[in-house]
């Protein structure tokens, strides 16, 4: 039961509470849309990846899992992907400068402070320009706001990874906020 | 120095804005809605107070002074009130209600999952709404976004109480969709 009577308590995760609110939906689901399928030299499936793996460290289930789902619909890697965000990745072919990145993106999760110039000088030197370290940054700081908005609220989530395949799917090749 | 390269003439989160337009413009318009844009219950300087609070939680210099100011100008100039909050708000001169949202705002700053059914229940036993209290949990998770974002790119953050009192007096007038002054960068 989430802490709010919402206006179709069916919907789950963020789904309800964009429901709810239609003024401050709008640019949640453009600020989805722009940082996760906008023009970007990151992948989507690069992007999401970041996404659901902010989500995991902020223990959100809903964001990370339906994330993951939408890396996995980009990258046509299987739901097994989902699985292998939680682990760090062993499993799943990721470049170097993603991984750089990723580091980026846990000081993030961490806080904005603890982002050093160690950690820019690596991912500078696998390669990574200053529009993805700042899209990465965004993104990583984007979902501690979504996994707050979600969990904060006690939104309801669908248990298995299979429920997020379809949703993924949406996700990845419909997009955020898109009928 | 920033982690990247930024224009110098505008401070914290305007240098980003500036950077990169396509993320500006939805990250511009959810701070219009949630802080500025007419609430049937809660005030703009209310909700500021919210956003000032979270950013000085996250210890974000730059938020904390901006969106303090902008409260403080909201809020009938009142230089104090925005320091009680930012000492402790359990002894600070504002309503219960409002109190009681604060508490669920830090809960919200710690992670998501910390806000319990008491918190949730002790801000409605003190009159807030569900859309209070939606609204409170939604500023206070966007704000765990703002501040990581300034933060995280190492923005230029001046450290001048004047030009925060002139930059919040533009913003709690005009809102956010009208664009910044110049700010000359110290040497």
């Amino acid at each position: 039961m989430a802490h709010i009577k919402l206006l179709n308590e069916e919907l789950p995760g963020i789904v309800g509470l964009l429901n709810y609110r239609p003024e401050t939906a709008k640019p949640l689901l453009e600020l989805a849309e722009t940082l996760l399928r906008g023009e970007s030299t990151l992948t989507s499936g690069e992007r999401e990846i970041i996404a659901a793996s902010v989500s995991y460290w902020n223990q959100c289930h809903f964001c990370h899992t339906s994330h993951a789902a939408a890396a996995a619909a980009h990258l046509q890697s299987g739901l097994s992907i989902i699985d292998d965000i939680k682990a760090g990745l062993p499993q799943t072919n990721v470049s170097d400068k993603l991984r750089a990145l990723l580091n980026i993106a846990h000081q993030v999760q961490r806080g904005g402070k603890h982002v050093t110039e160690t950690d820019i000088a690596a991912a500078v030197e696998l390669g990574a320009t200053d529009q993805e370290i700042h899209d990465t940054v965004l993104i990583a700081a984007a979902f501690c706001m979504y996994n707050r908005y979600v969990d904060g609220l006690g939104t309801w989530a669908p248990v298995p990874n299979e429920a997020y395949e379809e949703m993924g799917q949406r996700m990845a090749h419909v997009g955020y906020g898109k009928a | 120095m920033p982690h990247i390269t930024l224009s110098n003439e505008f401070p914290g989160i305007r240098s980003l804005f500036i950077y990169r337009p396509k993320t500006a413009a939805p990250l511009n318009a959810l701070v219009q809605a949630m802080l500025h844009d007419p609430h049937p219950t809660l005030s703009a300087g209310e909700r500021e107070l919210i956003a000032a609070y979270v950013s000085r939680l996250n210890d974000c210099h730059y938020c904390s002074n901006i969106h303090g100011a902008i409260a403080r100008h909201q809020l009938g100039d009142d230089a104090a009130l925005m320091e009680q909050v930012f000492q402790n708000p359990e002894t600070a001169d504002i309503s219960s209600k409002l109190r009681a949202l604060l508490k669920i705002a830090a809960k919200v700053q710690k992670g998501g999952k910390n806000v319990t059914d008491e918190d949730v229940s002790l801000a409605r036993s003190e009159g807030a709404t569900d859309l209070e209290i939606h609204d409170t949990v939604l500023i206070a998770a966007a704000f765990c976004m703002y501040n990581r974002y300034v933060d995280g790119l190492a923005t230029w953050q001046p450290h001048d109480d004047e030009l925060y009192d002139k930059m919040g007096e533009q913003r709690a007038r005009e809102g956010y969709l009208t664009p910044p002054f110049k700010v000359k960068r110290e040497a």
